[in-house]
């Protein structure tokens, strides 16, 4: 068994080996991509992670390819499932590069899957462009793994723009001071409710409820009750794809329907606004695009077409976006060496035009134009609060679900 | 009141994903970790059929279950008898049914994300607000809780009064002694197993209506079902439904008293102390 | 000391250095691959120790693990890197300790569905306590290298193997093979059977605990969910009884066959890995009874050589 199972093994990687040397001459540029296919992240990457990936790749090659000195190079996509399972997420990066020996790597989907592939990225120095990776750590993060980039923005700034909503329409007469706070109980809703906590609390918001659950509840329906008792006038929730069901559910369930409602990541899914249809006018998100941008229209419209299923209105632009960006450091470098991309990368004057508009990172790698805050509004997930981003619209009031 | 009723409707929701698998390890003797796919698969042909052909999830379980049914019955006979009549004791079978069913739930994951992708699925069905006693419930979750009543009931019914029933209550004690009074132990262990599956997707089917699911969620299911059916006693079905109960209706009080963030660790705790008192749990028997 | 334990103990000595030489000549991808193998061969060994002779089934894995990853969330800025593994042994054999005095009396599965409760109780706690103290994400920032981790793993599976041997050899081994096979005959043989069977689980607690410690700088980012993840403790029952618990030497040839063919699946259908996978499991279950042990042991007797 052991001995069988071990030359397979060889065979298959001397086979494939193999056929990267020829694929070379084909002029195609492999890249390799591991994301969960399985395991509790699935649902996530399946929506935001895998299409946009494959949307690029797609879209890429239907245009001939990247432009990649004076040759043409289309893009050849090896793809492993990672399980949502940091160990296999370290193989399959060490895998990708060294037995499939792809030229290029998408970044993992989720924070947890990201930091444990970031080693195997920098040691064999593969530019690392993540789109769903949201972190506080960002200048620890660039100084360890400088092959690092972080597309989507920091979580902090996020909680920060959420609450700094409320204090706007507070300022503005809207609503009143008393807010309901509660989070998923793991280290991104701890993060998110602390900080958001913060700024409420400094800019004279009362916190009437707060609680917090654990992964993966979705029988929320005492949180609801809590949150409702307590009356207030904004509901915010730090929360997970299930549980922001589960908590827009049970609000409708027991017409809970304070001015603000808030829900964190999958509010801007499009499953979001299949199974709630038009009652969630007015309900606020995490995240958020230009939704006005001719530019995702047609990423919208070309995701639609290719995948069957609509982009979430936040991550799946980032993620495609952090494909334009390599794309374009590979056909402005002429060259499909790493280290020369990685360098061009590294060189922050450079900026790319992307589906969010346009990117560039500072010195700790980051992006610093991003969108925090969305809500929607006639049936479109709309971005009303971003740092250096165009098109924000008003937030307006929740009036109920009708 | 709230919490009384919220915890009824959520040990009701408890007991729909546990009662399948107490009957297949109770009375089958397996210890089925791929229980939990067999729950999404409930949910996923649900949604289904609610999606695709307007079919409302209860109307869909005449389908559903006996589906399950045959599907279940095929596994238990092609799949875990061989291991059955291999095993020289119950530790052998425990162990190699510990190991087949791990490998099952792996190929049900494979197979549900290659159906239907690895997204989640949700529907709108009954999502309605129900007046009691000043307080709103969701519909979806009150019929979900008169079916668990329903079930629940038929099932402890039937084992206590009709004759297959006895002989499933046979094996369920001592399989051995079964044979010799004349029982066909492996027919009824593998009705015992197929009916367990049945209802498990009847349970899936239902908490589909208000949970939302995607292929690779079944594990937490299984690990929710053990815990119940080993705090309410193997192969009791009375015990399955007192844990459930005492259980929803621990965590939400928890939730709204104390700490929703504290619902889980209380609900463990209380399944801890209850098998350091009951170390058979709270209907069992001891066994040598 | 007998010629076969000689011959046992070169044989052992040379795998141990073969193994702890990976790194020099064998590729990262091997490495990586190794660290993952190592490290399940560390779990899956210690967890054998005590499930072998006393067929308890312990789901309690990740609990430990997890503790131990934590351990080294918490310490690794304020304590020398070489601290944190044997403080998370402690910790986790305590905590062992603890919970084998409460648990030991239950019996079969109501004792394997116990700790995992007790697995996913810790898990809730330890979040809880997170967030009452606002705890941000914990990032575990270090120079560690993969060789290093390597290393480590390897020096703690000889510390484990080291055990086991002694364990075997000693009067608590004879003790628990005589509870594994019947308990009443060993209590009227005047053996405290609790205190063997307690004694004998702080092992894979702290084994676990300390490989937990071990592993937090390849995670990086620990956060409960995955440093608690349950499924850790169910891949290293299935590998160990894969293997075969009969032998100190069992759930290694358990642990790296699977290690080996969950890769090669992996390669080969990357989009069905899971569908593949576990209808190769069946397949293995069906083929192999009584593991990878049980096959050599047949070959053995086929083929007529010593036992």
């Amino acid at each position: 068994m052991y001995r069988r199972t071990f030359t397979q093994l060889a065979a298959a990687a001397v086979a494939l080996a193999a056929g990267a040397g020829m694929s070379l001459a084909q002029d195609t540029i492999r890249m390799g991509a591991a994301a969960p296919q399985t395991g509790p992240l699935a649902g996530g990457a399946t929506v935001t992670h895998w299409p946009a990936v494959r949307l690029w790749v797609h879209q890429t090659n239907e245009a001939g390819g990247l432009q990649v000195g004076d040759r043409r190079m289309t893009i050849e996509l090896v793809e492993y499932d990672d399980q949502t399972n940091p160990q296999q997420a370290i193989q399959a990066a060490q895998r990708l590069a060294t037995q499939d020996q792809v030229d290029f790597m998408v970044a993992p989907y989720s924070t947890g899957m990201n930091l444990a592939a970031a080693p195997i990225f920098a040691q064999l120095g593969y530019p690392m462009i993540t789109g769903t990776a949201v972190t506080d750590q960002q200048p620890a993060l660039a100084q360890q793994f400088p092959n690092m980039f972080f597309v989507l923005g920091r979580t902090s700034i996020m909680a920060e723009d959420t609450a700094h909503v409320l204090v706007g329409m507070r300022d503005r007469g809207e609503i009143g001071n008393r807010v309901a706070l509660v989070n998923v109980a793991d280290a991104f809703g701890i993060e998110m409710a602390g900080i958001s906590r913060g700024v409420l609390e400094s800019n004279g918001f009362e916190i009437v409820y707060e609680s917090s659950y654990p992964l993966g509840t979705q029988d929320l329906a005492p949180v609801i009750d809590g949150a409702k008792a307590a009356n207030p006038d904004a509901f915010i929730a730090w929360s997970y794809p299930g549980d922001t069901f589960a908590l827009t559910d049970q609000a409708i369930v027991q017409n809970f329907a304070p001015h603000v409602f808030f829900t964190a990541v999958a509010t801007a899914f499009p499953g979001y606004a299949a199974r709630f249809g038009d009652q969630i006018e007015g309900v606020m998100g995490m995240g958020g695009v230009n939704a006005d941008d001719p530019a995702f229209q047609a990423f919208a419209e070309a995701h639609m077409e290719f995948a069957g299923q609509a982009p979430d209105y936040w991550a799946s632009a980032a993620t495609y976006a952090t494909l334009e960006i390599l794309g374009q450091a590979i056909e402005a470098t002429g060259s499909i060496d790493r280290a020369t991309v990685l360098a061009y990368l590294q060189d922050r004057s450079h900026e790319y035009s992307t589906i969010l508009g346009p990117v560039n990172f500072n010195e700790n790698n980051d992006n610093e134009r991003y969108w925090t805050v969305g809500q929607w509004q006639g049936g479109v997930f709309r971005g009303i609060a971003a740092r250096g981003r165009d098109g924000a619209v008003a937030a307006e009031l929740f009036d109920g679900w009708n | 009141m709230f919490i009384l009723i919220t915890g009824l409707l959520l040990g009701g929701t408890y007991a729909l994903i546990a009662l399948g698998l107490n009957l297949q390890y109770g009375v089958a003797r397996i210890m089925n970790l791929a229980n939990g796919e067999m729950l999404v698969a409930g949910g996923f042909a649900a949604f289904w059929l609610y999606t695709a052909g307007q079919i409302n999830p209860v109307a869909a379980l005449i389908v559903i279950a006996p589906v399950a049914f045959v599907v279940n019955w095929l596994v238990y006979r092609f799949m875990l008898q061989p291991l059955v009549k291999r095993a020289k004791s119950r530790g052998a079978l425990e162990v190699d049914s510990i190991l087949a069913t791990f490998g099952m739930s792996f190929a049900f994951v494979g197979i549900m994300t290659w159906a239907f992708g690895g997204g989640y699925f949700n529907y709108a069905f009954l999502a309605q607000p129900l007046e009691m006693f000043g307080s709103s419930y969701a519909q979806n979750r009150v019929v979900a809780f008169v079916l668990a009543v329903v079930i629940g009931g038929a099932l402890w019914l039937w084992l206590t009064y009709s004759r297959v029933g006895l002989n499933l209550r046979a094996v369920a004690v001592n399989p051995a002694s079964a044979s010799l009074v004349g029982v066909d132990v492996r027919r009824a262990s593998a009705l015992a197993f197929a009916l367990g599956g049945a209802v498990t997707a009847t349970g899936g089917a239902l908490v589909s209506m208000f949970f939302t699911l995607d292929a690779s969620v079944g594990v937490l299911f299984t690990m929710k079902a053990l815990i119940i059916i080993i705090m309410g006693g193997v192969g009791d079905i009375r015990g399955t439904i007192v844990a459930a109960v005492i259980l929803g209706i621990a965590e939400t009080a928890v939730a709204r008293l104390v700490d929703p963030g504290l619902t889980l660790a209380a609900a463990y705790l209380l399944f801890l102390l209850v098998l350091l008192f009951k170390p058979a749990g709270l209907f069992g028997k001891a066994r040598g | 000391m007998s010629g076969t334990d000689w011959r046992n103990l070169a044989i052992s000595a040379a795998l141990l250095g073969l193994a702890a030489l990976l790194p020099v000549y064998g590729s990262p991808y091997w490495l990586t691959m190794g660290t993952t193998m190592a490290m399940f061969v560390v779990l899956a060994t210690s967890w054998a120790l005590f499930s072998g002779p006393t067929h308890y089934i312990s789901l309690a894995t990740a609990a430990f693990f997890g503790i131990g990853t934590f351990v080294t969330g918490l310490g690794f800025q304020s304590l020398p890197f070489w601290v944190l593994p044997p403080l998370a042994a402690i910790i986790g054999a305590v905590l062992a300790a603890l919970v084998g005095l409460v648990t030991l009396r239950l019996s079969g599965v109501y004792f394997v569905i116990f700790t995992l409760g007790l697995a996913e109780m810790v898990r809730q706690v330890v979040t809880w306590v997170q967030n009452q103290t606002g705890h941000r994400g914990m990032y575990v920032l270090t120079s560690i290298t993969e060789r290093e981790i390597y290393w480590m793993l390897v020096g703690l599976g000889a510390l484990v193997f080291l055990a086991g041997w002694l364990i075997g050899r000693s009067r608590l081994g004879f003790a628990l093979r005589i509870i594994g096979n019947d308990e009443t005959v060993a209590k009227h043989a005047g053996i405290d059977t609790a205190l063997a069977k307690v004694a004998l689980f702080m092992v894979p607690g702290a084994v676990a605990a300390a490989t937990g410690a071990i592993l937090a700088p390849r995670y990086i980012y620990i956060e409960p969910a995955t440093a608690f993840a349950p499924l850790l403790s169910f891949q290293v029952v299935i590998m160990a009884l894969l293997g075969g618990t009969g032998r100190l030497w069992g759930p290694i040839a358990g642990v790296i066959p699977f290690s080996l063919l969950w890769e090669a699946i992996t390669r080969q259908a990357p989009n069905q890995t899971l569908l593949l996978l576990g209808i190769a499991f069946l397949v293995i279950v069906y083929l192999l009874p009584g593991g990878f042990v049980g096959l050599w042991d047949r070959f053995r007797r086929r083929f007529g050589g010593r036992s």
